[in-house]
């Protein structure tokens, strides 16, 4: 198991392999379907996006509400493949990395590999577990989307595996042959 | 005429949502410690082994264990003998309200077309039907939309019925890949109308074993598919293995002489079913 220290760059990422299985230390920003929408009418509009992307990584998931005295609630994967005609436009604003589960679009994976970037895959469904692993969640933008807002997240040992690394290996493809 | 008071199903139906997030269904469950057992390499059997740690951290913590809390659907068994003081619906939802603003759970019901949050994650999606006796029985589905996401209606012809349905089972499983979060429980409906087929499905995922009698065709198709999709290698996770279903559970109804309608709901491995006979 790799203990890999988030913020990424180009050295940690060319050292992860599809099928690599990592704990994931450090800062994640949670976004999703809606949201995806409004960050990419940004840079097509040419406006300020609301957090710096560079070498960073998104977590698609909206959580559960947390309860009383709990950092967040339960805050599994969804499904990524919702994403993917976003993604080109986020990874040519230097995105990183991006957590979620299934397979993406070809064209994701060809725009995983022109830009140096990787692609998690959590356990999903596992929202409760992955839960355990978040110690801080400040909200960044979009309150008013409450689930599908950015939070900022501070993991600790968030486990996952490697699902296309920036090779352009993709683990879903790979178990096929 | 029995006469049941609309607080009683109120509190009946906060509680099954409650329970239901917080508790996998026991079914599945053994399906789940079993298929990890069976499961030889490291991927596949790790995935399960979370799916399991995550069961108990959400039951002892009381955190639901998929933050996806659901579409609730309702299945309510009403007796003919039996009304219900202030109406079943408003008592169906009120109860939907109060268990997903106590459970602290996501409130993911939005209008089809303008996306706007309800807010209270109503209304339910409700199925009654009537039934002999006194009785009031609930049924609590909360359906996550990665796997509902993945269902299918067709009409099918009618050449060859057995391979018909296997082909449009096996496809619809192998395009939804990891995205239903597999190990997967697979709920079939055959026959009827188009509409008769998919909640035909929807009963079929829920296994209510109380109307249980399947002819020889049936129980086959249901074996032969549970092998046939647990060679896709599809697997815990879409990650590769020998458990990509868990079970496969098929409902058929009489339908036209010109047609065979069918439906393929899939549920994820975070099955969520809990019933109160009232």
């Amino acid at each position: 198991m790799k203990k890999i220290r988030l913020p990424l760059d180009e050295k940690i990422i060319s050292g992860l392999n599809a099928g690599d299985r990592v704990l994931l230390t450090g800062i994640i920003y949670t976004a999703r379907d809606a949201t995806h929408k409004r960050l990419t009418d940004c840079i097509k509009n040419k406006k300020k996006l609301p957090l710096e992307l560079r070498n960073q990584t998104i977590y698609y998931t909206g959580p559960a509400p947390a309860k009383p005295k709990q950092i967040i609630g339960s805050c599994g994967p969804t499904t990524s493949s919702r994403m993917d005609e976003y993604t080109s436009a986020l990874l040519g604003k230097s995105l990183k990395g991006m957590i979620g589960k299934g397979d993406r679009s070809k064209e994701v994976v060809s725009a995983i590999k022109k830009h140096k970037a990787v692609y998690f895959i959590a356990p999903g469904g596992c929202g409760a577990l992955l839960s355990q692993t978040v110690k801080k969640c400040d909200l960044v933008a979009y309150g008013e989307l409450g689930c599908e807002a950015i939070y900022k997240l501070e993991i600790k040992d968030f486990p996952a595996i490697v699902g296309i690394d920036c090779r352009g290996k993709n683990i879903y493809k790979k178990k096929n042959k | 005429m029995r006469i049941i008071k609309k607080d009683k199903i109120v509190e009946a139906v906060k509680n099954l949502c409650i329970k239901s997030n917080f508790e996998i269904d026991k079914d599945v469950e053994r399906l789940l410690e079993k298929a990890y057992k069976e499961e030889n390499d490291i991927l596949p059997k790790e995935v399960i082994r979370d799916i399991l740690k995550n069961c108990s951290i959400a039951k002892a913590k009381k955190i639901p264990m998929c933050q996806d809390t659901g579409l609730t659907v309702v299945f309510v068994k009403k007796g003919e003998g039996i009304q219900v003081e202030g109406g079943l619906e408003e008592a169906i939802r009120e109860g939907v309200r109060k268990g997903y603003r106590e459970g602290y759970f996501r409130k993911s019901i939005v209008d089809p077309l303008t996306r706007k949050n309800t807010e209270d994650n109503t209304p339910a999606t409700i199925h009654t039907s009537l039934a002999k006796g006194d009785g009031l029985k609930i049924t609590v589905v909360p359906r996550g939309f990665g796997s509902e996401n993945m269902g299918k209606a067709s009409m099918l012809d009618i050449g060859n019925c057995v391979k018909e349905v296997k082909k449009f089972v096996l496809d619809s499983v192998k395009e939804s890949g990891g995205n239903s979060c597999p190990p997967v429980v697979i709920g079939i409906g055959i026959g009827g109308t188009l509409e008769k087929a998919a909640l035909l499905a929807k009963e079929a995922l829920i296994n209510d074993s109380e109307d249980g009698r399947k002819n020889v065709t049936v129980k086959k198709l249901e074996k032969d598919l549970l092998k046939e999709i647990n060679k896709l290698n599809i697997g815990p996770g879409g990650l590769g293995g020998k458990t990509t279903a868990l079970r496969v559970t098929i409902k058929t109804y009489p339908t036209h002489i010109a047609g065979l309608p069918v439906a393929i709901n899939i549920g994820c491995w975070c099955h969520r079913v809990q019933t109160i006979v009232l």
